[in-house]
This record gives C-alpha cells, structure tokens and sequence, in this order.
C-alpha cells in the first residue's frame, strides 16, 4: 500500500507510532519518519493509524494501488 | 447565441474534449493531473516525465532512504483517484513550440497541447568540475536513484563522507551518516548550516547540533579539489584553507537548478529563478504580459505574493507542489470570475539530529528575528522573524504544535515582535538581527534586451551577457 504524511501538519503526537510502529517511527521528540510503501499485511495498522492522527496529517492511497500497481 | 452563453460552451466543450498536457510527473504533476479530472475535465490526458518512475515522493529520500529503513524504489505516492493519462515517462520534454502549441520530446516526437502545465520541477547542481564530478564515490541527491546509490555506499561502511554544503539537504545527510556511526565532515561556505533558509542566529544553533552529534563542522570554507586514486575512486578534498579531509564518500548538497533549458526560445518568462507567472499560475510570457494556454506549477513556479510585498517568490516546498498543481489545474478549465488565487503560506520541515525543524512563512524576507517561547539551550523553542514591524516567518526546533500559532499571526499581517502566546516564554525575548547573508546574483543569466521601434513590434528577447 502507499501512504504520505503531510510533514506540515504533523505535529508529533505520535499516535500513529502507537498504531502501527512497524511502518511510523519517531527519531527524538517530534520528527516523524515512516516508510511510504508499506506492506499489504500492514494495512490495518496504518488505516487505524490513519484514522487516529488528531491532525489527520496521514494520506492513504485511494485507489489501493490498482491504477499504480503497473507501470502507468 | 449572446456572448456569455458561447463562452460558456466554450469552457465545456474544452472540458470535455480538450487536450492537456503536463510535463513533470513528480508531485505537482501527478496532483494536477488528480485535480483536472476531479474538476470534471474529460479530454485527453498528457503527463510526460524525464524519470522512467511513476510519481513518487522524494523527502524521505536524504532520510529514511539513505539510512537504509526504507527501500528507494518504496516511495511512490498515493494515488487520489484515476486519472486516465496517457504516460509518457522516461522521455524528456526537449521544447516547446508556442505557435504550434506542441511540446518537443527527446525520441523527435511532438504532442500537441490546447492547454499545457509545466511542473519540470528542479534537479541538483552538479559538483562544478565535471573530471571531479565523475569520480566514483561523488554524489548528488535528487532522484530515487540518486538515494539508492548513496544508500548503498554508506552501507559499505566509508572510512569519512564529506558533505560540501550545509543548507537542509547536506545537514541532513550528515544526521543520516552520524545516525549510522559514520564519521563525516561538512564544508560549508558560508558562517553556519541552514544560514540561507533561517539565518545566522538560528544557523549558529544548527551549528552547535551538529557538533554536538559528532560532525566535523567546517564553515566559512570552501573545497577547492576533489582527488582521486588510480582507479578513480575519490580519495581526498582539497579545502580553500589549504587543508585537506580524507574521505571516500562524497555528497555535494550545493543547491538546486531549475529545470527551464527546455523552454529556450519559447518566448516565455524562464530563467535562473524559474518561470514566472501570476498567482493563478498563468505563465508570464518574455514580455511580462500572462499568457492563456502555459500554466506553471510547483518548484519551477514563481509568482508574486500579496503578504510579500507581491514580490515573486520560487517556494521549493511540498505543500507548494501540491496546492500550486491544484490551483494551476482548477484555473485550467475555468474563466474569470471563476480563478482561484495559489495564496499558500509556505512552510517546511526538516528531521534532522533527532530535532524536527519546521517553518512557515518567508524567513529571509525578515531581517529580525526574536526568540518567543521554550529553551534554545534544550533546542525545544519557536522563534519569530519581522520585518519593519511586522511578523512575516516563525521557525521553531521540536515546537511545531505552535507554528499555527504564527502562521495565524503571519496571515494577519500581525506585528513583530508577535503578541507572547502566553506558555512557556523565554527569559530573553529582544528582538535581534537575523544575520541573513546578503542574495548572492546569478552569474550566468542573460540580459533581457527590448527590439523594434513601432509600439507593435515592441518586445523583449533574452541575449547571452556580453564578456
């Protein structure tokens, strides 16, 4: 699946680190990282993640990668 | 039929069959792209990109990428609906041919356009000497492969990097190699990091955070060689100081070049500081007059700013790739009264050293900066930039639940120093000189000389400067 997260909005909460550590991670206090392609199985975590961010800074990929999934 | 009803037609029948093409398929292409079907157009689709990748997002490459978390191939972006393009990727769009309204690529073909996007975007500026420059071990960062190749060496464990230059690029490669138990070096020419984008003062904070994690921090230098072994391996750096810095991994962070060449002789506003346009992001052609069919979008953008002093600003941001596409797009397929102005106030961000650094607003467009809340000594605060009595940028370092604080205060024309936001104030609040280095002048670019005499024949033509 795809994912990004709106840096700009984010502000460090960090509930989504809670929700699906294995694809957001915190590096010291508030600067996020994440990995913007993760794997399908992760799809759970991310979309509670998602669903949790209080600034909903994190875009899921509408088209759950259908359009994208070939080369276009 | 009145006039207002035959424009009207006008418009949707363009929506509905007109051509459009976009050439730049990263970020603000691929947006735009999104943004002109969400708007209801239905013609035909043209997205045309240099890189042979599908749009994807380039941030986290000098970060989670080149530590190695991340994949490089594994930031492609999110899709937020179909967009039904025709794709022409991994061919370079090589002119522009306004009487023709037709687009020159690489392979000798032309796609002709009734409306067109331009979002080419930036690249990297290459180490200046092209022998040095082709040294295994010498990089830049810019693309997805770009970050692989870095990634890759710094995982075979280099005895020293150097990075020449400290803006937010070079800084936060030299975070990701300390991150990595790396010993690396910075050179950089000017007193501090991150001096052009927020300042001496803020830069001298940048500074100590560096050498706090173990940089070998070298400012007011410059690198003078690049030496190599007999197998052309990089080996050594020669510094302006005379001394030299051993290194076998080196990343050249000197800045970016807007990708306009391709627009030489299209009689359209482009130069050193990108392609001008309105706030609607209407192209400006050589003349200065807005064109009607070339729309601009993204980092090759420059355009007035009303909180600016309507000064042209270029905003090499992300959330000015997205918005500018957007706006750019809407104005695509609509008329007047119905345009919609690209009014962002810019703002970034930058993991770096553990620290998030964010700012919004135009930082060197101020020349005072005061300190407003938390603690420089523990890096956690926000600071303020002003400019004769008015608020015009924050930064803040592990602060940034604050910057809507500013960017409200920013947006009202509020005054400098800013109202306390009543939490969490420093001891020391004097505003102070933000110690920005005077902007360096291109040296390349051309004169713009005016030809004919009769007011029709009147126009403007760029000259190579004469030695």
């Amino acid at each position: 699946m795809r994912i990004v997260v709106d840096l700009n909005r984010c502000q460090g909460y960090g509930q989504c680190v809670y929700l699906a550590h294995e694809v957001f991670r915190l590096s010291g206090q508030e600067a996020l990282t994440y990995e913007p392609n993760p794997d399908e199985e992760q799809r759970l975590h991310v979309e509670r993640a998602a669903a949790a961010c209080p600034v909903q800074a994190i875009v899921l990929d509408r088209l759950d990668g259908t359009e994208g999934s070939t080369t276009p | 039929m009145t006039l207002p009803a035959t424009v009207a037609e006008l418009v949707r029948e363009f929506r509905a069959s007109g051509r459009i093409v976009i050439v730049g398929a990263s970020l603000a292409g691929l947006r735009a792209a999104e943004a002109l079907r969400e708007a209801g157009f239905t013609g035909s689709l043209t997205v045309i990109g240099d890189e042979p990748y599908e749009p994807y997002d380039r941030p986290p490459l000098s970060k989670q990428v080149l530590k190695g978390w991340v994949a490089a191939d594994h930031t492609k972006l999110p899709r937020m609906r179909e967009v039904d393009a025709e794709w022409r990727l991994g061919v370079a769009a090589t002119g522009l041919d306004r009487a023709a309204k037709q687009v020159c690529l690489a392979d000798g073909e032309r796609v002709p356009y009734d409306r067109l996007l331009i979002a080419t975007g930036t690249r990297a500026r290459q180490w200046p000497n092209a022998a040095e420059a082709a040294l295994h071990g010498v990089h830049t960062i810019r693309s997805r492969e770009d970050a692989a190749a870095l990634q890759k060496e710094l995982a075979a464990s280099p005895s020293r990097v150097l990075v020449i230059g400290a803006g937010f690029i070079g800084s936060e490669v030299a975070s990701v190699c300390r991150e990595l138990g790396l010993p690396v070096t910075v050179v950089e020419r000017g007193a501090a990091p991150l001096v052009g984008a927020l300042g001496g003062v803020i830069g001298e904070i940048a500074a100590q955070l560096q050498r706090d994690h173990g940089v070998d921090l070298r400012c007011g230098l410059g690198v003078s060689s690049l030496e190599g072994d007999s197998g052309g391996h990089v080996r050594q750096a020669r510094l302006s100081d005379g001394s030299t810095v051993d290194a076998d991994v080196v990343v050249a962070s000197l800045g970016s070049i807007r990708n306009v060449e391709w627009l030489e002789g299209s009689g359209l506003a482009s130069g050193f500081w990108g392609l001008g346009c309105d706030a609607g992001g209407r192209a400006f052609d050589i003349n200065g007059v807005v064109t009607d069919s070339v729309y601009v979008a993204g980092d090759v953008a420059r355009a007035p700013h009303v909180l600016y002093e309507y000064q042209f600003l270029a905003m090499e941001h992300w959330d000015n790739a997205v918005l500018g596409a957007e706006v750019a797009a809407h104005n695509m397929v609509n008329l007047e009264p119905r345009y919609r102005p690209h009014l962002l106030l810019p703002g970034f961000w930058s993991g770096q050293f553990g620290v998030n650094i964010k700012s919004v607003g135009v930082p060197p467009f101020g020349d005072e900066i005061v300190f407003t809340q938390g603690s420089v000594a523990e890096r956690r605060f926000a600071a303020a930039y002003g400019r004769r009595g008015r608020i015009v940028a924050a930064v803040a370092f592990d602060h940034g639940k604050w910057l809507e604080y500013y960017g409200q205060l920013i947006e009202r024309s509020g005054p400098f120093p800013p109202p306390p936001p009543g939490w969490d104030q420093p001891s020391d609040s004097k505003p102070m000189p933000a110690e920005f280095p005077a902007r360096g002048a291109p040296g390349a670019a051309p004169d713009v000389v005016l030809t004919g005499h009769d007011p029709s024949e009147r126009t403007a033509e760029f000259r190579p400067r004469r030695r």
